[in-house]
C-alpha cells in the first residue's frame, strides 16, 4: 500500500491590500506556487492564487475578490513563475493587474477578441 | 563580452512537435537568456463552459491534449465528482487507475522516441514509437480510441475490461518489458546518447521550488513530488514510489521518464491483480453541480490542476485547467541559460512540452 498524502485544501479569502504580504509569507514558509487564475462572476472578478508544498501536498489558495475596475497587484516580482499566469488573466479577462515583470500587452494568445471571458461591453 | 545577438527560435522548427517562439539572446553562440512567446494555436476551450453543459465538457476537456486526453477527461470528472460529494465503485477506480497509466506509458514512449529523434538516433526513435504502438493497440482494444479514449464519465467510468482483456494487457506488459530492457541500455550506456545528455542542461533543486516546476522535470533535480501520493482513483491501494533522480540534467530527465515506465509496468499489474469484481462502474449524479472545487492529478508531463465552480446550472460558472507545461516554461527558460546554442533544441525536448496542452 502506498502512503497517501491528502490533506485538505485551504481556501482563503483575502483583500487586494493583503495579497502581496500573503503570497510572501507563503514563499517564506516553503510553498511554490502552483497557478493562478481568474472567473468573472456577478459583475465582479475571483481570483485565485494556488500555493502547494512539495513535501506535505498541502494545497493553499488564497481568493481576493474585486470590482471590474479595481487594480491588482502583480506578485511577479516575489514570484517570477506566475508571469504567465498574471498575462493570462489580464488578456482573457481584462483584469487590471499593474507592473507585471514582462507584460506582454494582452499579446499572450494573439486572439482578435478583446477579454473574451471578462465583461461584454454594452453595445 | 562578446557581441550579442537574439536568434528567433521556432514556432516552425524541426524540432518542436508544436510551435512555441523562444527569442534567444545569444554571446558567442552561447545563450544569455531565452524569451519564450505562446499564443500560436490557442482555442479557447475554458470558454465553451457558456456552450456545453457539465457533462458535455467531459469530451472538451479530454480534447485539451493529443497526449494524455485520458487524464484531462478523469482530471475534469474527478473534480465534478467532488462538486456532488459522490464516491464512484471501487472497479471503476482501478480501471481509470489502469487506463491512466497506460497513457503515462504511452506518451513517456513517445517522448523517448522524440529526444531520440533529437539528437539524431533515428534508429532508437523508430524503436520507441514500435513500443508505443502496443500500447495504443491496448488502448484501443479496451475503450475503441487509441488516443481519445472518451471512457470517463461523471461517476464513473462507461466501458469494462474483460477478464481476457487483462490478459492479453499483462502479455503484453512482459513483452514491452523486455523490448524495454534492451534499449535502456543505449539510452543509459551509448557514448553518443551520453554526450549529448549528461551534464547538460542542470536545473538545480532550489531553482525547481523557486520557479513552480512539476513532474518528471521536478523529480529529476531531486524533488520527489508525484500527485498520485493525493489517492485519487485506485492509487492508495497500490504500492510505488517516485521515481527521483539528483543528478539534475537531461540524462536524468531521460533516466526519470524511462523508469517511470517500468513504474507504469508494476501499477498495472498491481492493479490487474487487485481489481474487484463488481458490476457497477458509475455511481449516478443527480441535478446539476453546485459548489467548486480544485483538483490535482499527476498527468505524464507532472501536475495538472483542474477548477470548476458551478451555481446549480447545467453550464459552470467556470472550468480551468492548468498544464504541466504551462508550469515548466518558466523553468525551461531558467535551464537554457548559459547552454549552448546547439543544445537549445535538446533542451527544450527534455521538459516535454505539450504546447496544444498548454494553450487549451
Amino acid at each position: 500500500m502506498s502512503e497517501v498524502k491528502n490533506p485538505e485544501n485551504i481556501l482563503e479569502e483575502i483583500e487586494v491590500s493583503d495579497l502581496l504580504f500573503r503570497a510572501m509569507e507563503l514563499k517564506k514558509k516553503g510553498y511554490r506556487f502552483s497557478q493562478a487564475h481568474a472567473a468573472y462572476i456577478e459583475g465582479k472578478y475571483e481570483l485565485s492564487y494556488s500555493f502547494s508544498d512539495y513535501e506535505t501536498y498541502q494545497l493553499h489558495n488564497l481568493r481576493v475578490v474585486c470590482d471590474v475596475d479595481q487594480k491588482v497587484p502583480s506578485i511577479t516580482e516575489i514570484i517570477p513563475a506566475a508571469v504567465f499566469y498574471e498575462n493570462e488573466m489580464k488578456e482573457l479577462f481584462g483584469v487590471k493587474i499593474e507592473l507585471i515583470s514582462t507584460d506582454l500587452d494582452n499579446r499572450l494568445y494573439r486572439i482578435n477578441v478583446e477579454k473574451p471571458l471578462g465583461p461584454k461591453e454594452e453595445a | 563580452m562578446g557581441k550579442r545577438s537574439v536568434i528567433p527560435y521556432g514556432p516552425q522548427h524541426p524540432v518542436l512537435p508544436e510551435p512555441i517562439h523562444l527569442d534567444l539572446v545569444i554571446e558567442d553562440e552561447r545563450v544569455m537568456e531565452a524569451i519564450p512567446s505562446i499564443g500560436f494555436i490557442h482555442r479557447g476551450l475554458e470558454s465553451l463552459v457558456e456552450k456545453r453543459d457539465f457533462n458535455q465538457m467531459t469530451y472538451v476537456v479530454e480534447r485539451t491534449c493529443g497526449i494524455c486526453s485520458f487524464g484531462h477527461g478523469m482530471g475534469y470528472c474527478e473534480t465534478m465528482e467532488r462538486i456532488f460529494d459522490v464516491e464512484i465503485p471501487d472497479r471503476a477506480k482501478f480501471l481509470r487507475t489502469i487506463w491512466f497509466e497506460l497513457s503515462r506509458m504511452h506518451s513517456h514512449l513517445l517522448w523517448l522516441g522524440l529526444l531520440a529523434d533529437g539528437f539524431g538516433f533515428e534508429n532508437l526513435f523508430y524503436q520507441c514509437w514500435r513500443i508505443r504502438e502496443k500500447v495504443l493497440d491496448l488502448q484501443e482494444m479496451t475503450c475503441g480510441g487509441r488516443v481519445i479514449f472518451s471512457v470517463n464519465t461523471i461517476g464513473g467510468v462507461l466501458k469494462d475490461m474483460t477478464s481476457e482483456h487483462m490478459q492479453i494487457i499483462l502479455k503484453t506488459m512482459d513483452e514491452i518489458e523486455q523490448e524495454l530492457k534492451t534499449i535502456q541500455k543505449t539510452f543509459f550506456e551509448d557514448y553518443t546518447v551520453l554526450s549529448r545528455l549528461k551534464g547538460v542542461g542542470i536545473m538545480p533543486k532550489e531553482k525547481i521550488n523557486e520557479l513552480g516546476c512539476v513532474g518528471p522535470f521536478a523529480r529529476a533535480s531531486g524533488v520527489a513530488v508525484d500527485m498520485r501520493k493525493l489517492g485519487y482513483a485506485a492509487y492508495p491501494m497500490i504500492d510505488f514510489e517516485p521515481v527521483v533522480s539528483e543528478d539534475c540534467d537531461s540524462y536524468a530527465r531521460c533516466y526519470v521518464r524511462l523508469m517511470e515506465i517500468y513504474q507504469s509496468i508494476d501499477i498495472i499489474r498491481q492493479a490487474i491483480a487487485k481489481i474487484p469484481s463488481e458490476t457497477d462502474l458509475v455511481t449516478p449524479v443527480k441535478g446539476n453541480p453546485n459548489g467548486e472545487a480544485f483538483v490535482r492529478l499527476e498527468q505524464p508531463r507532472g501536475e495538472a490542476f483542474y477548477y470548476a465552480k458551478a451555481s446549480g446550472k447545467p453550464n459552470l460558472e467556470r472550468m480551468r485547467v492548468r498544464t504541466p507545461t504551462f508550469a515548466n516554461i518558466a523553468g525551461l527558460c531558467e535551464m537554457l541559460k548559459n547552454t549552448e546554442l546547439s543544445d537549445v533544441g535538446l533542451l527544450i525536448i527534455t521538459i516535454d512540452p505539450c504546447i496544444s496542452c498548454t494553450e487549451r
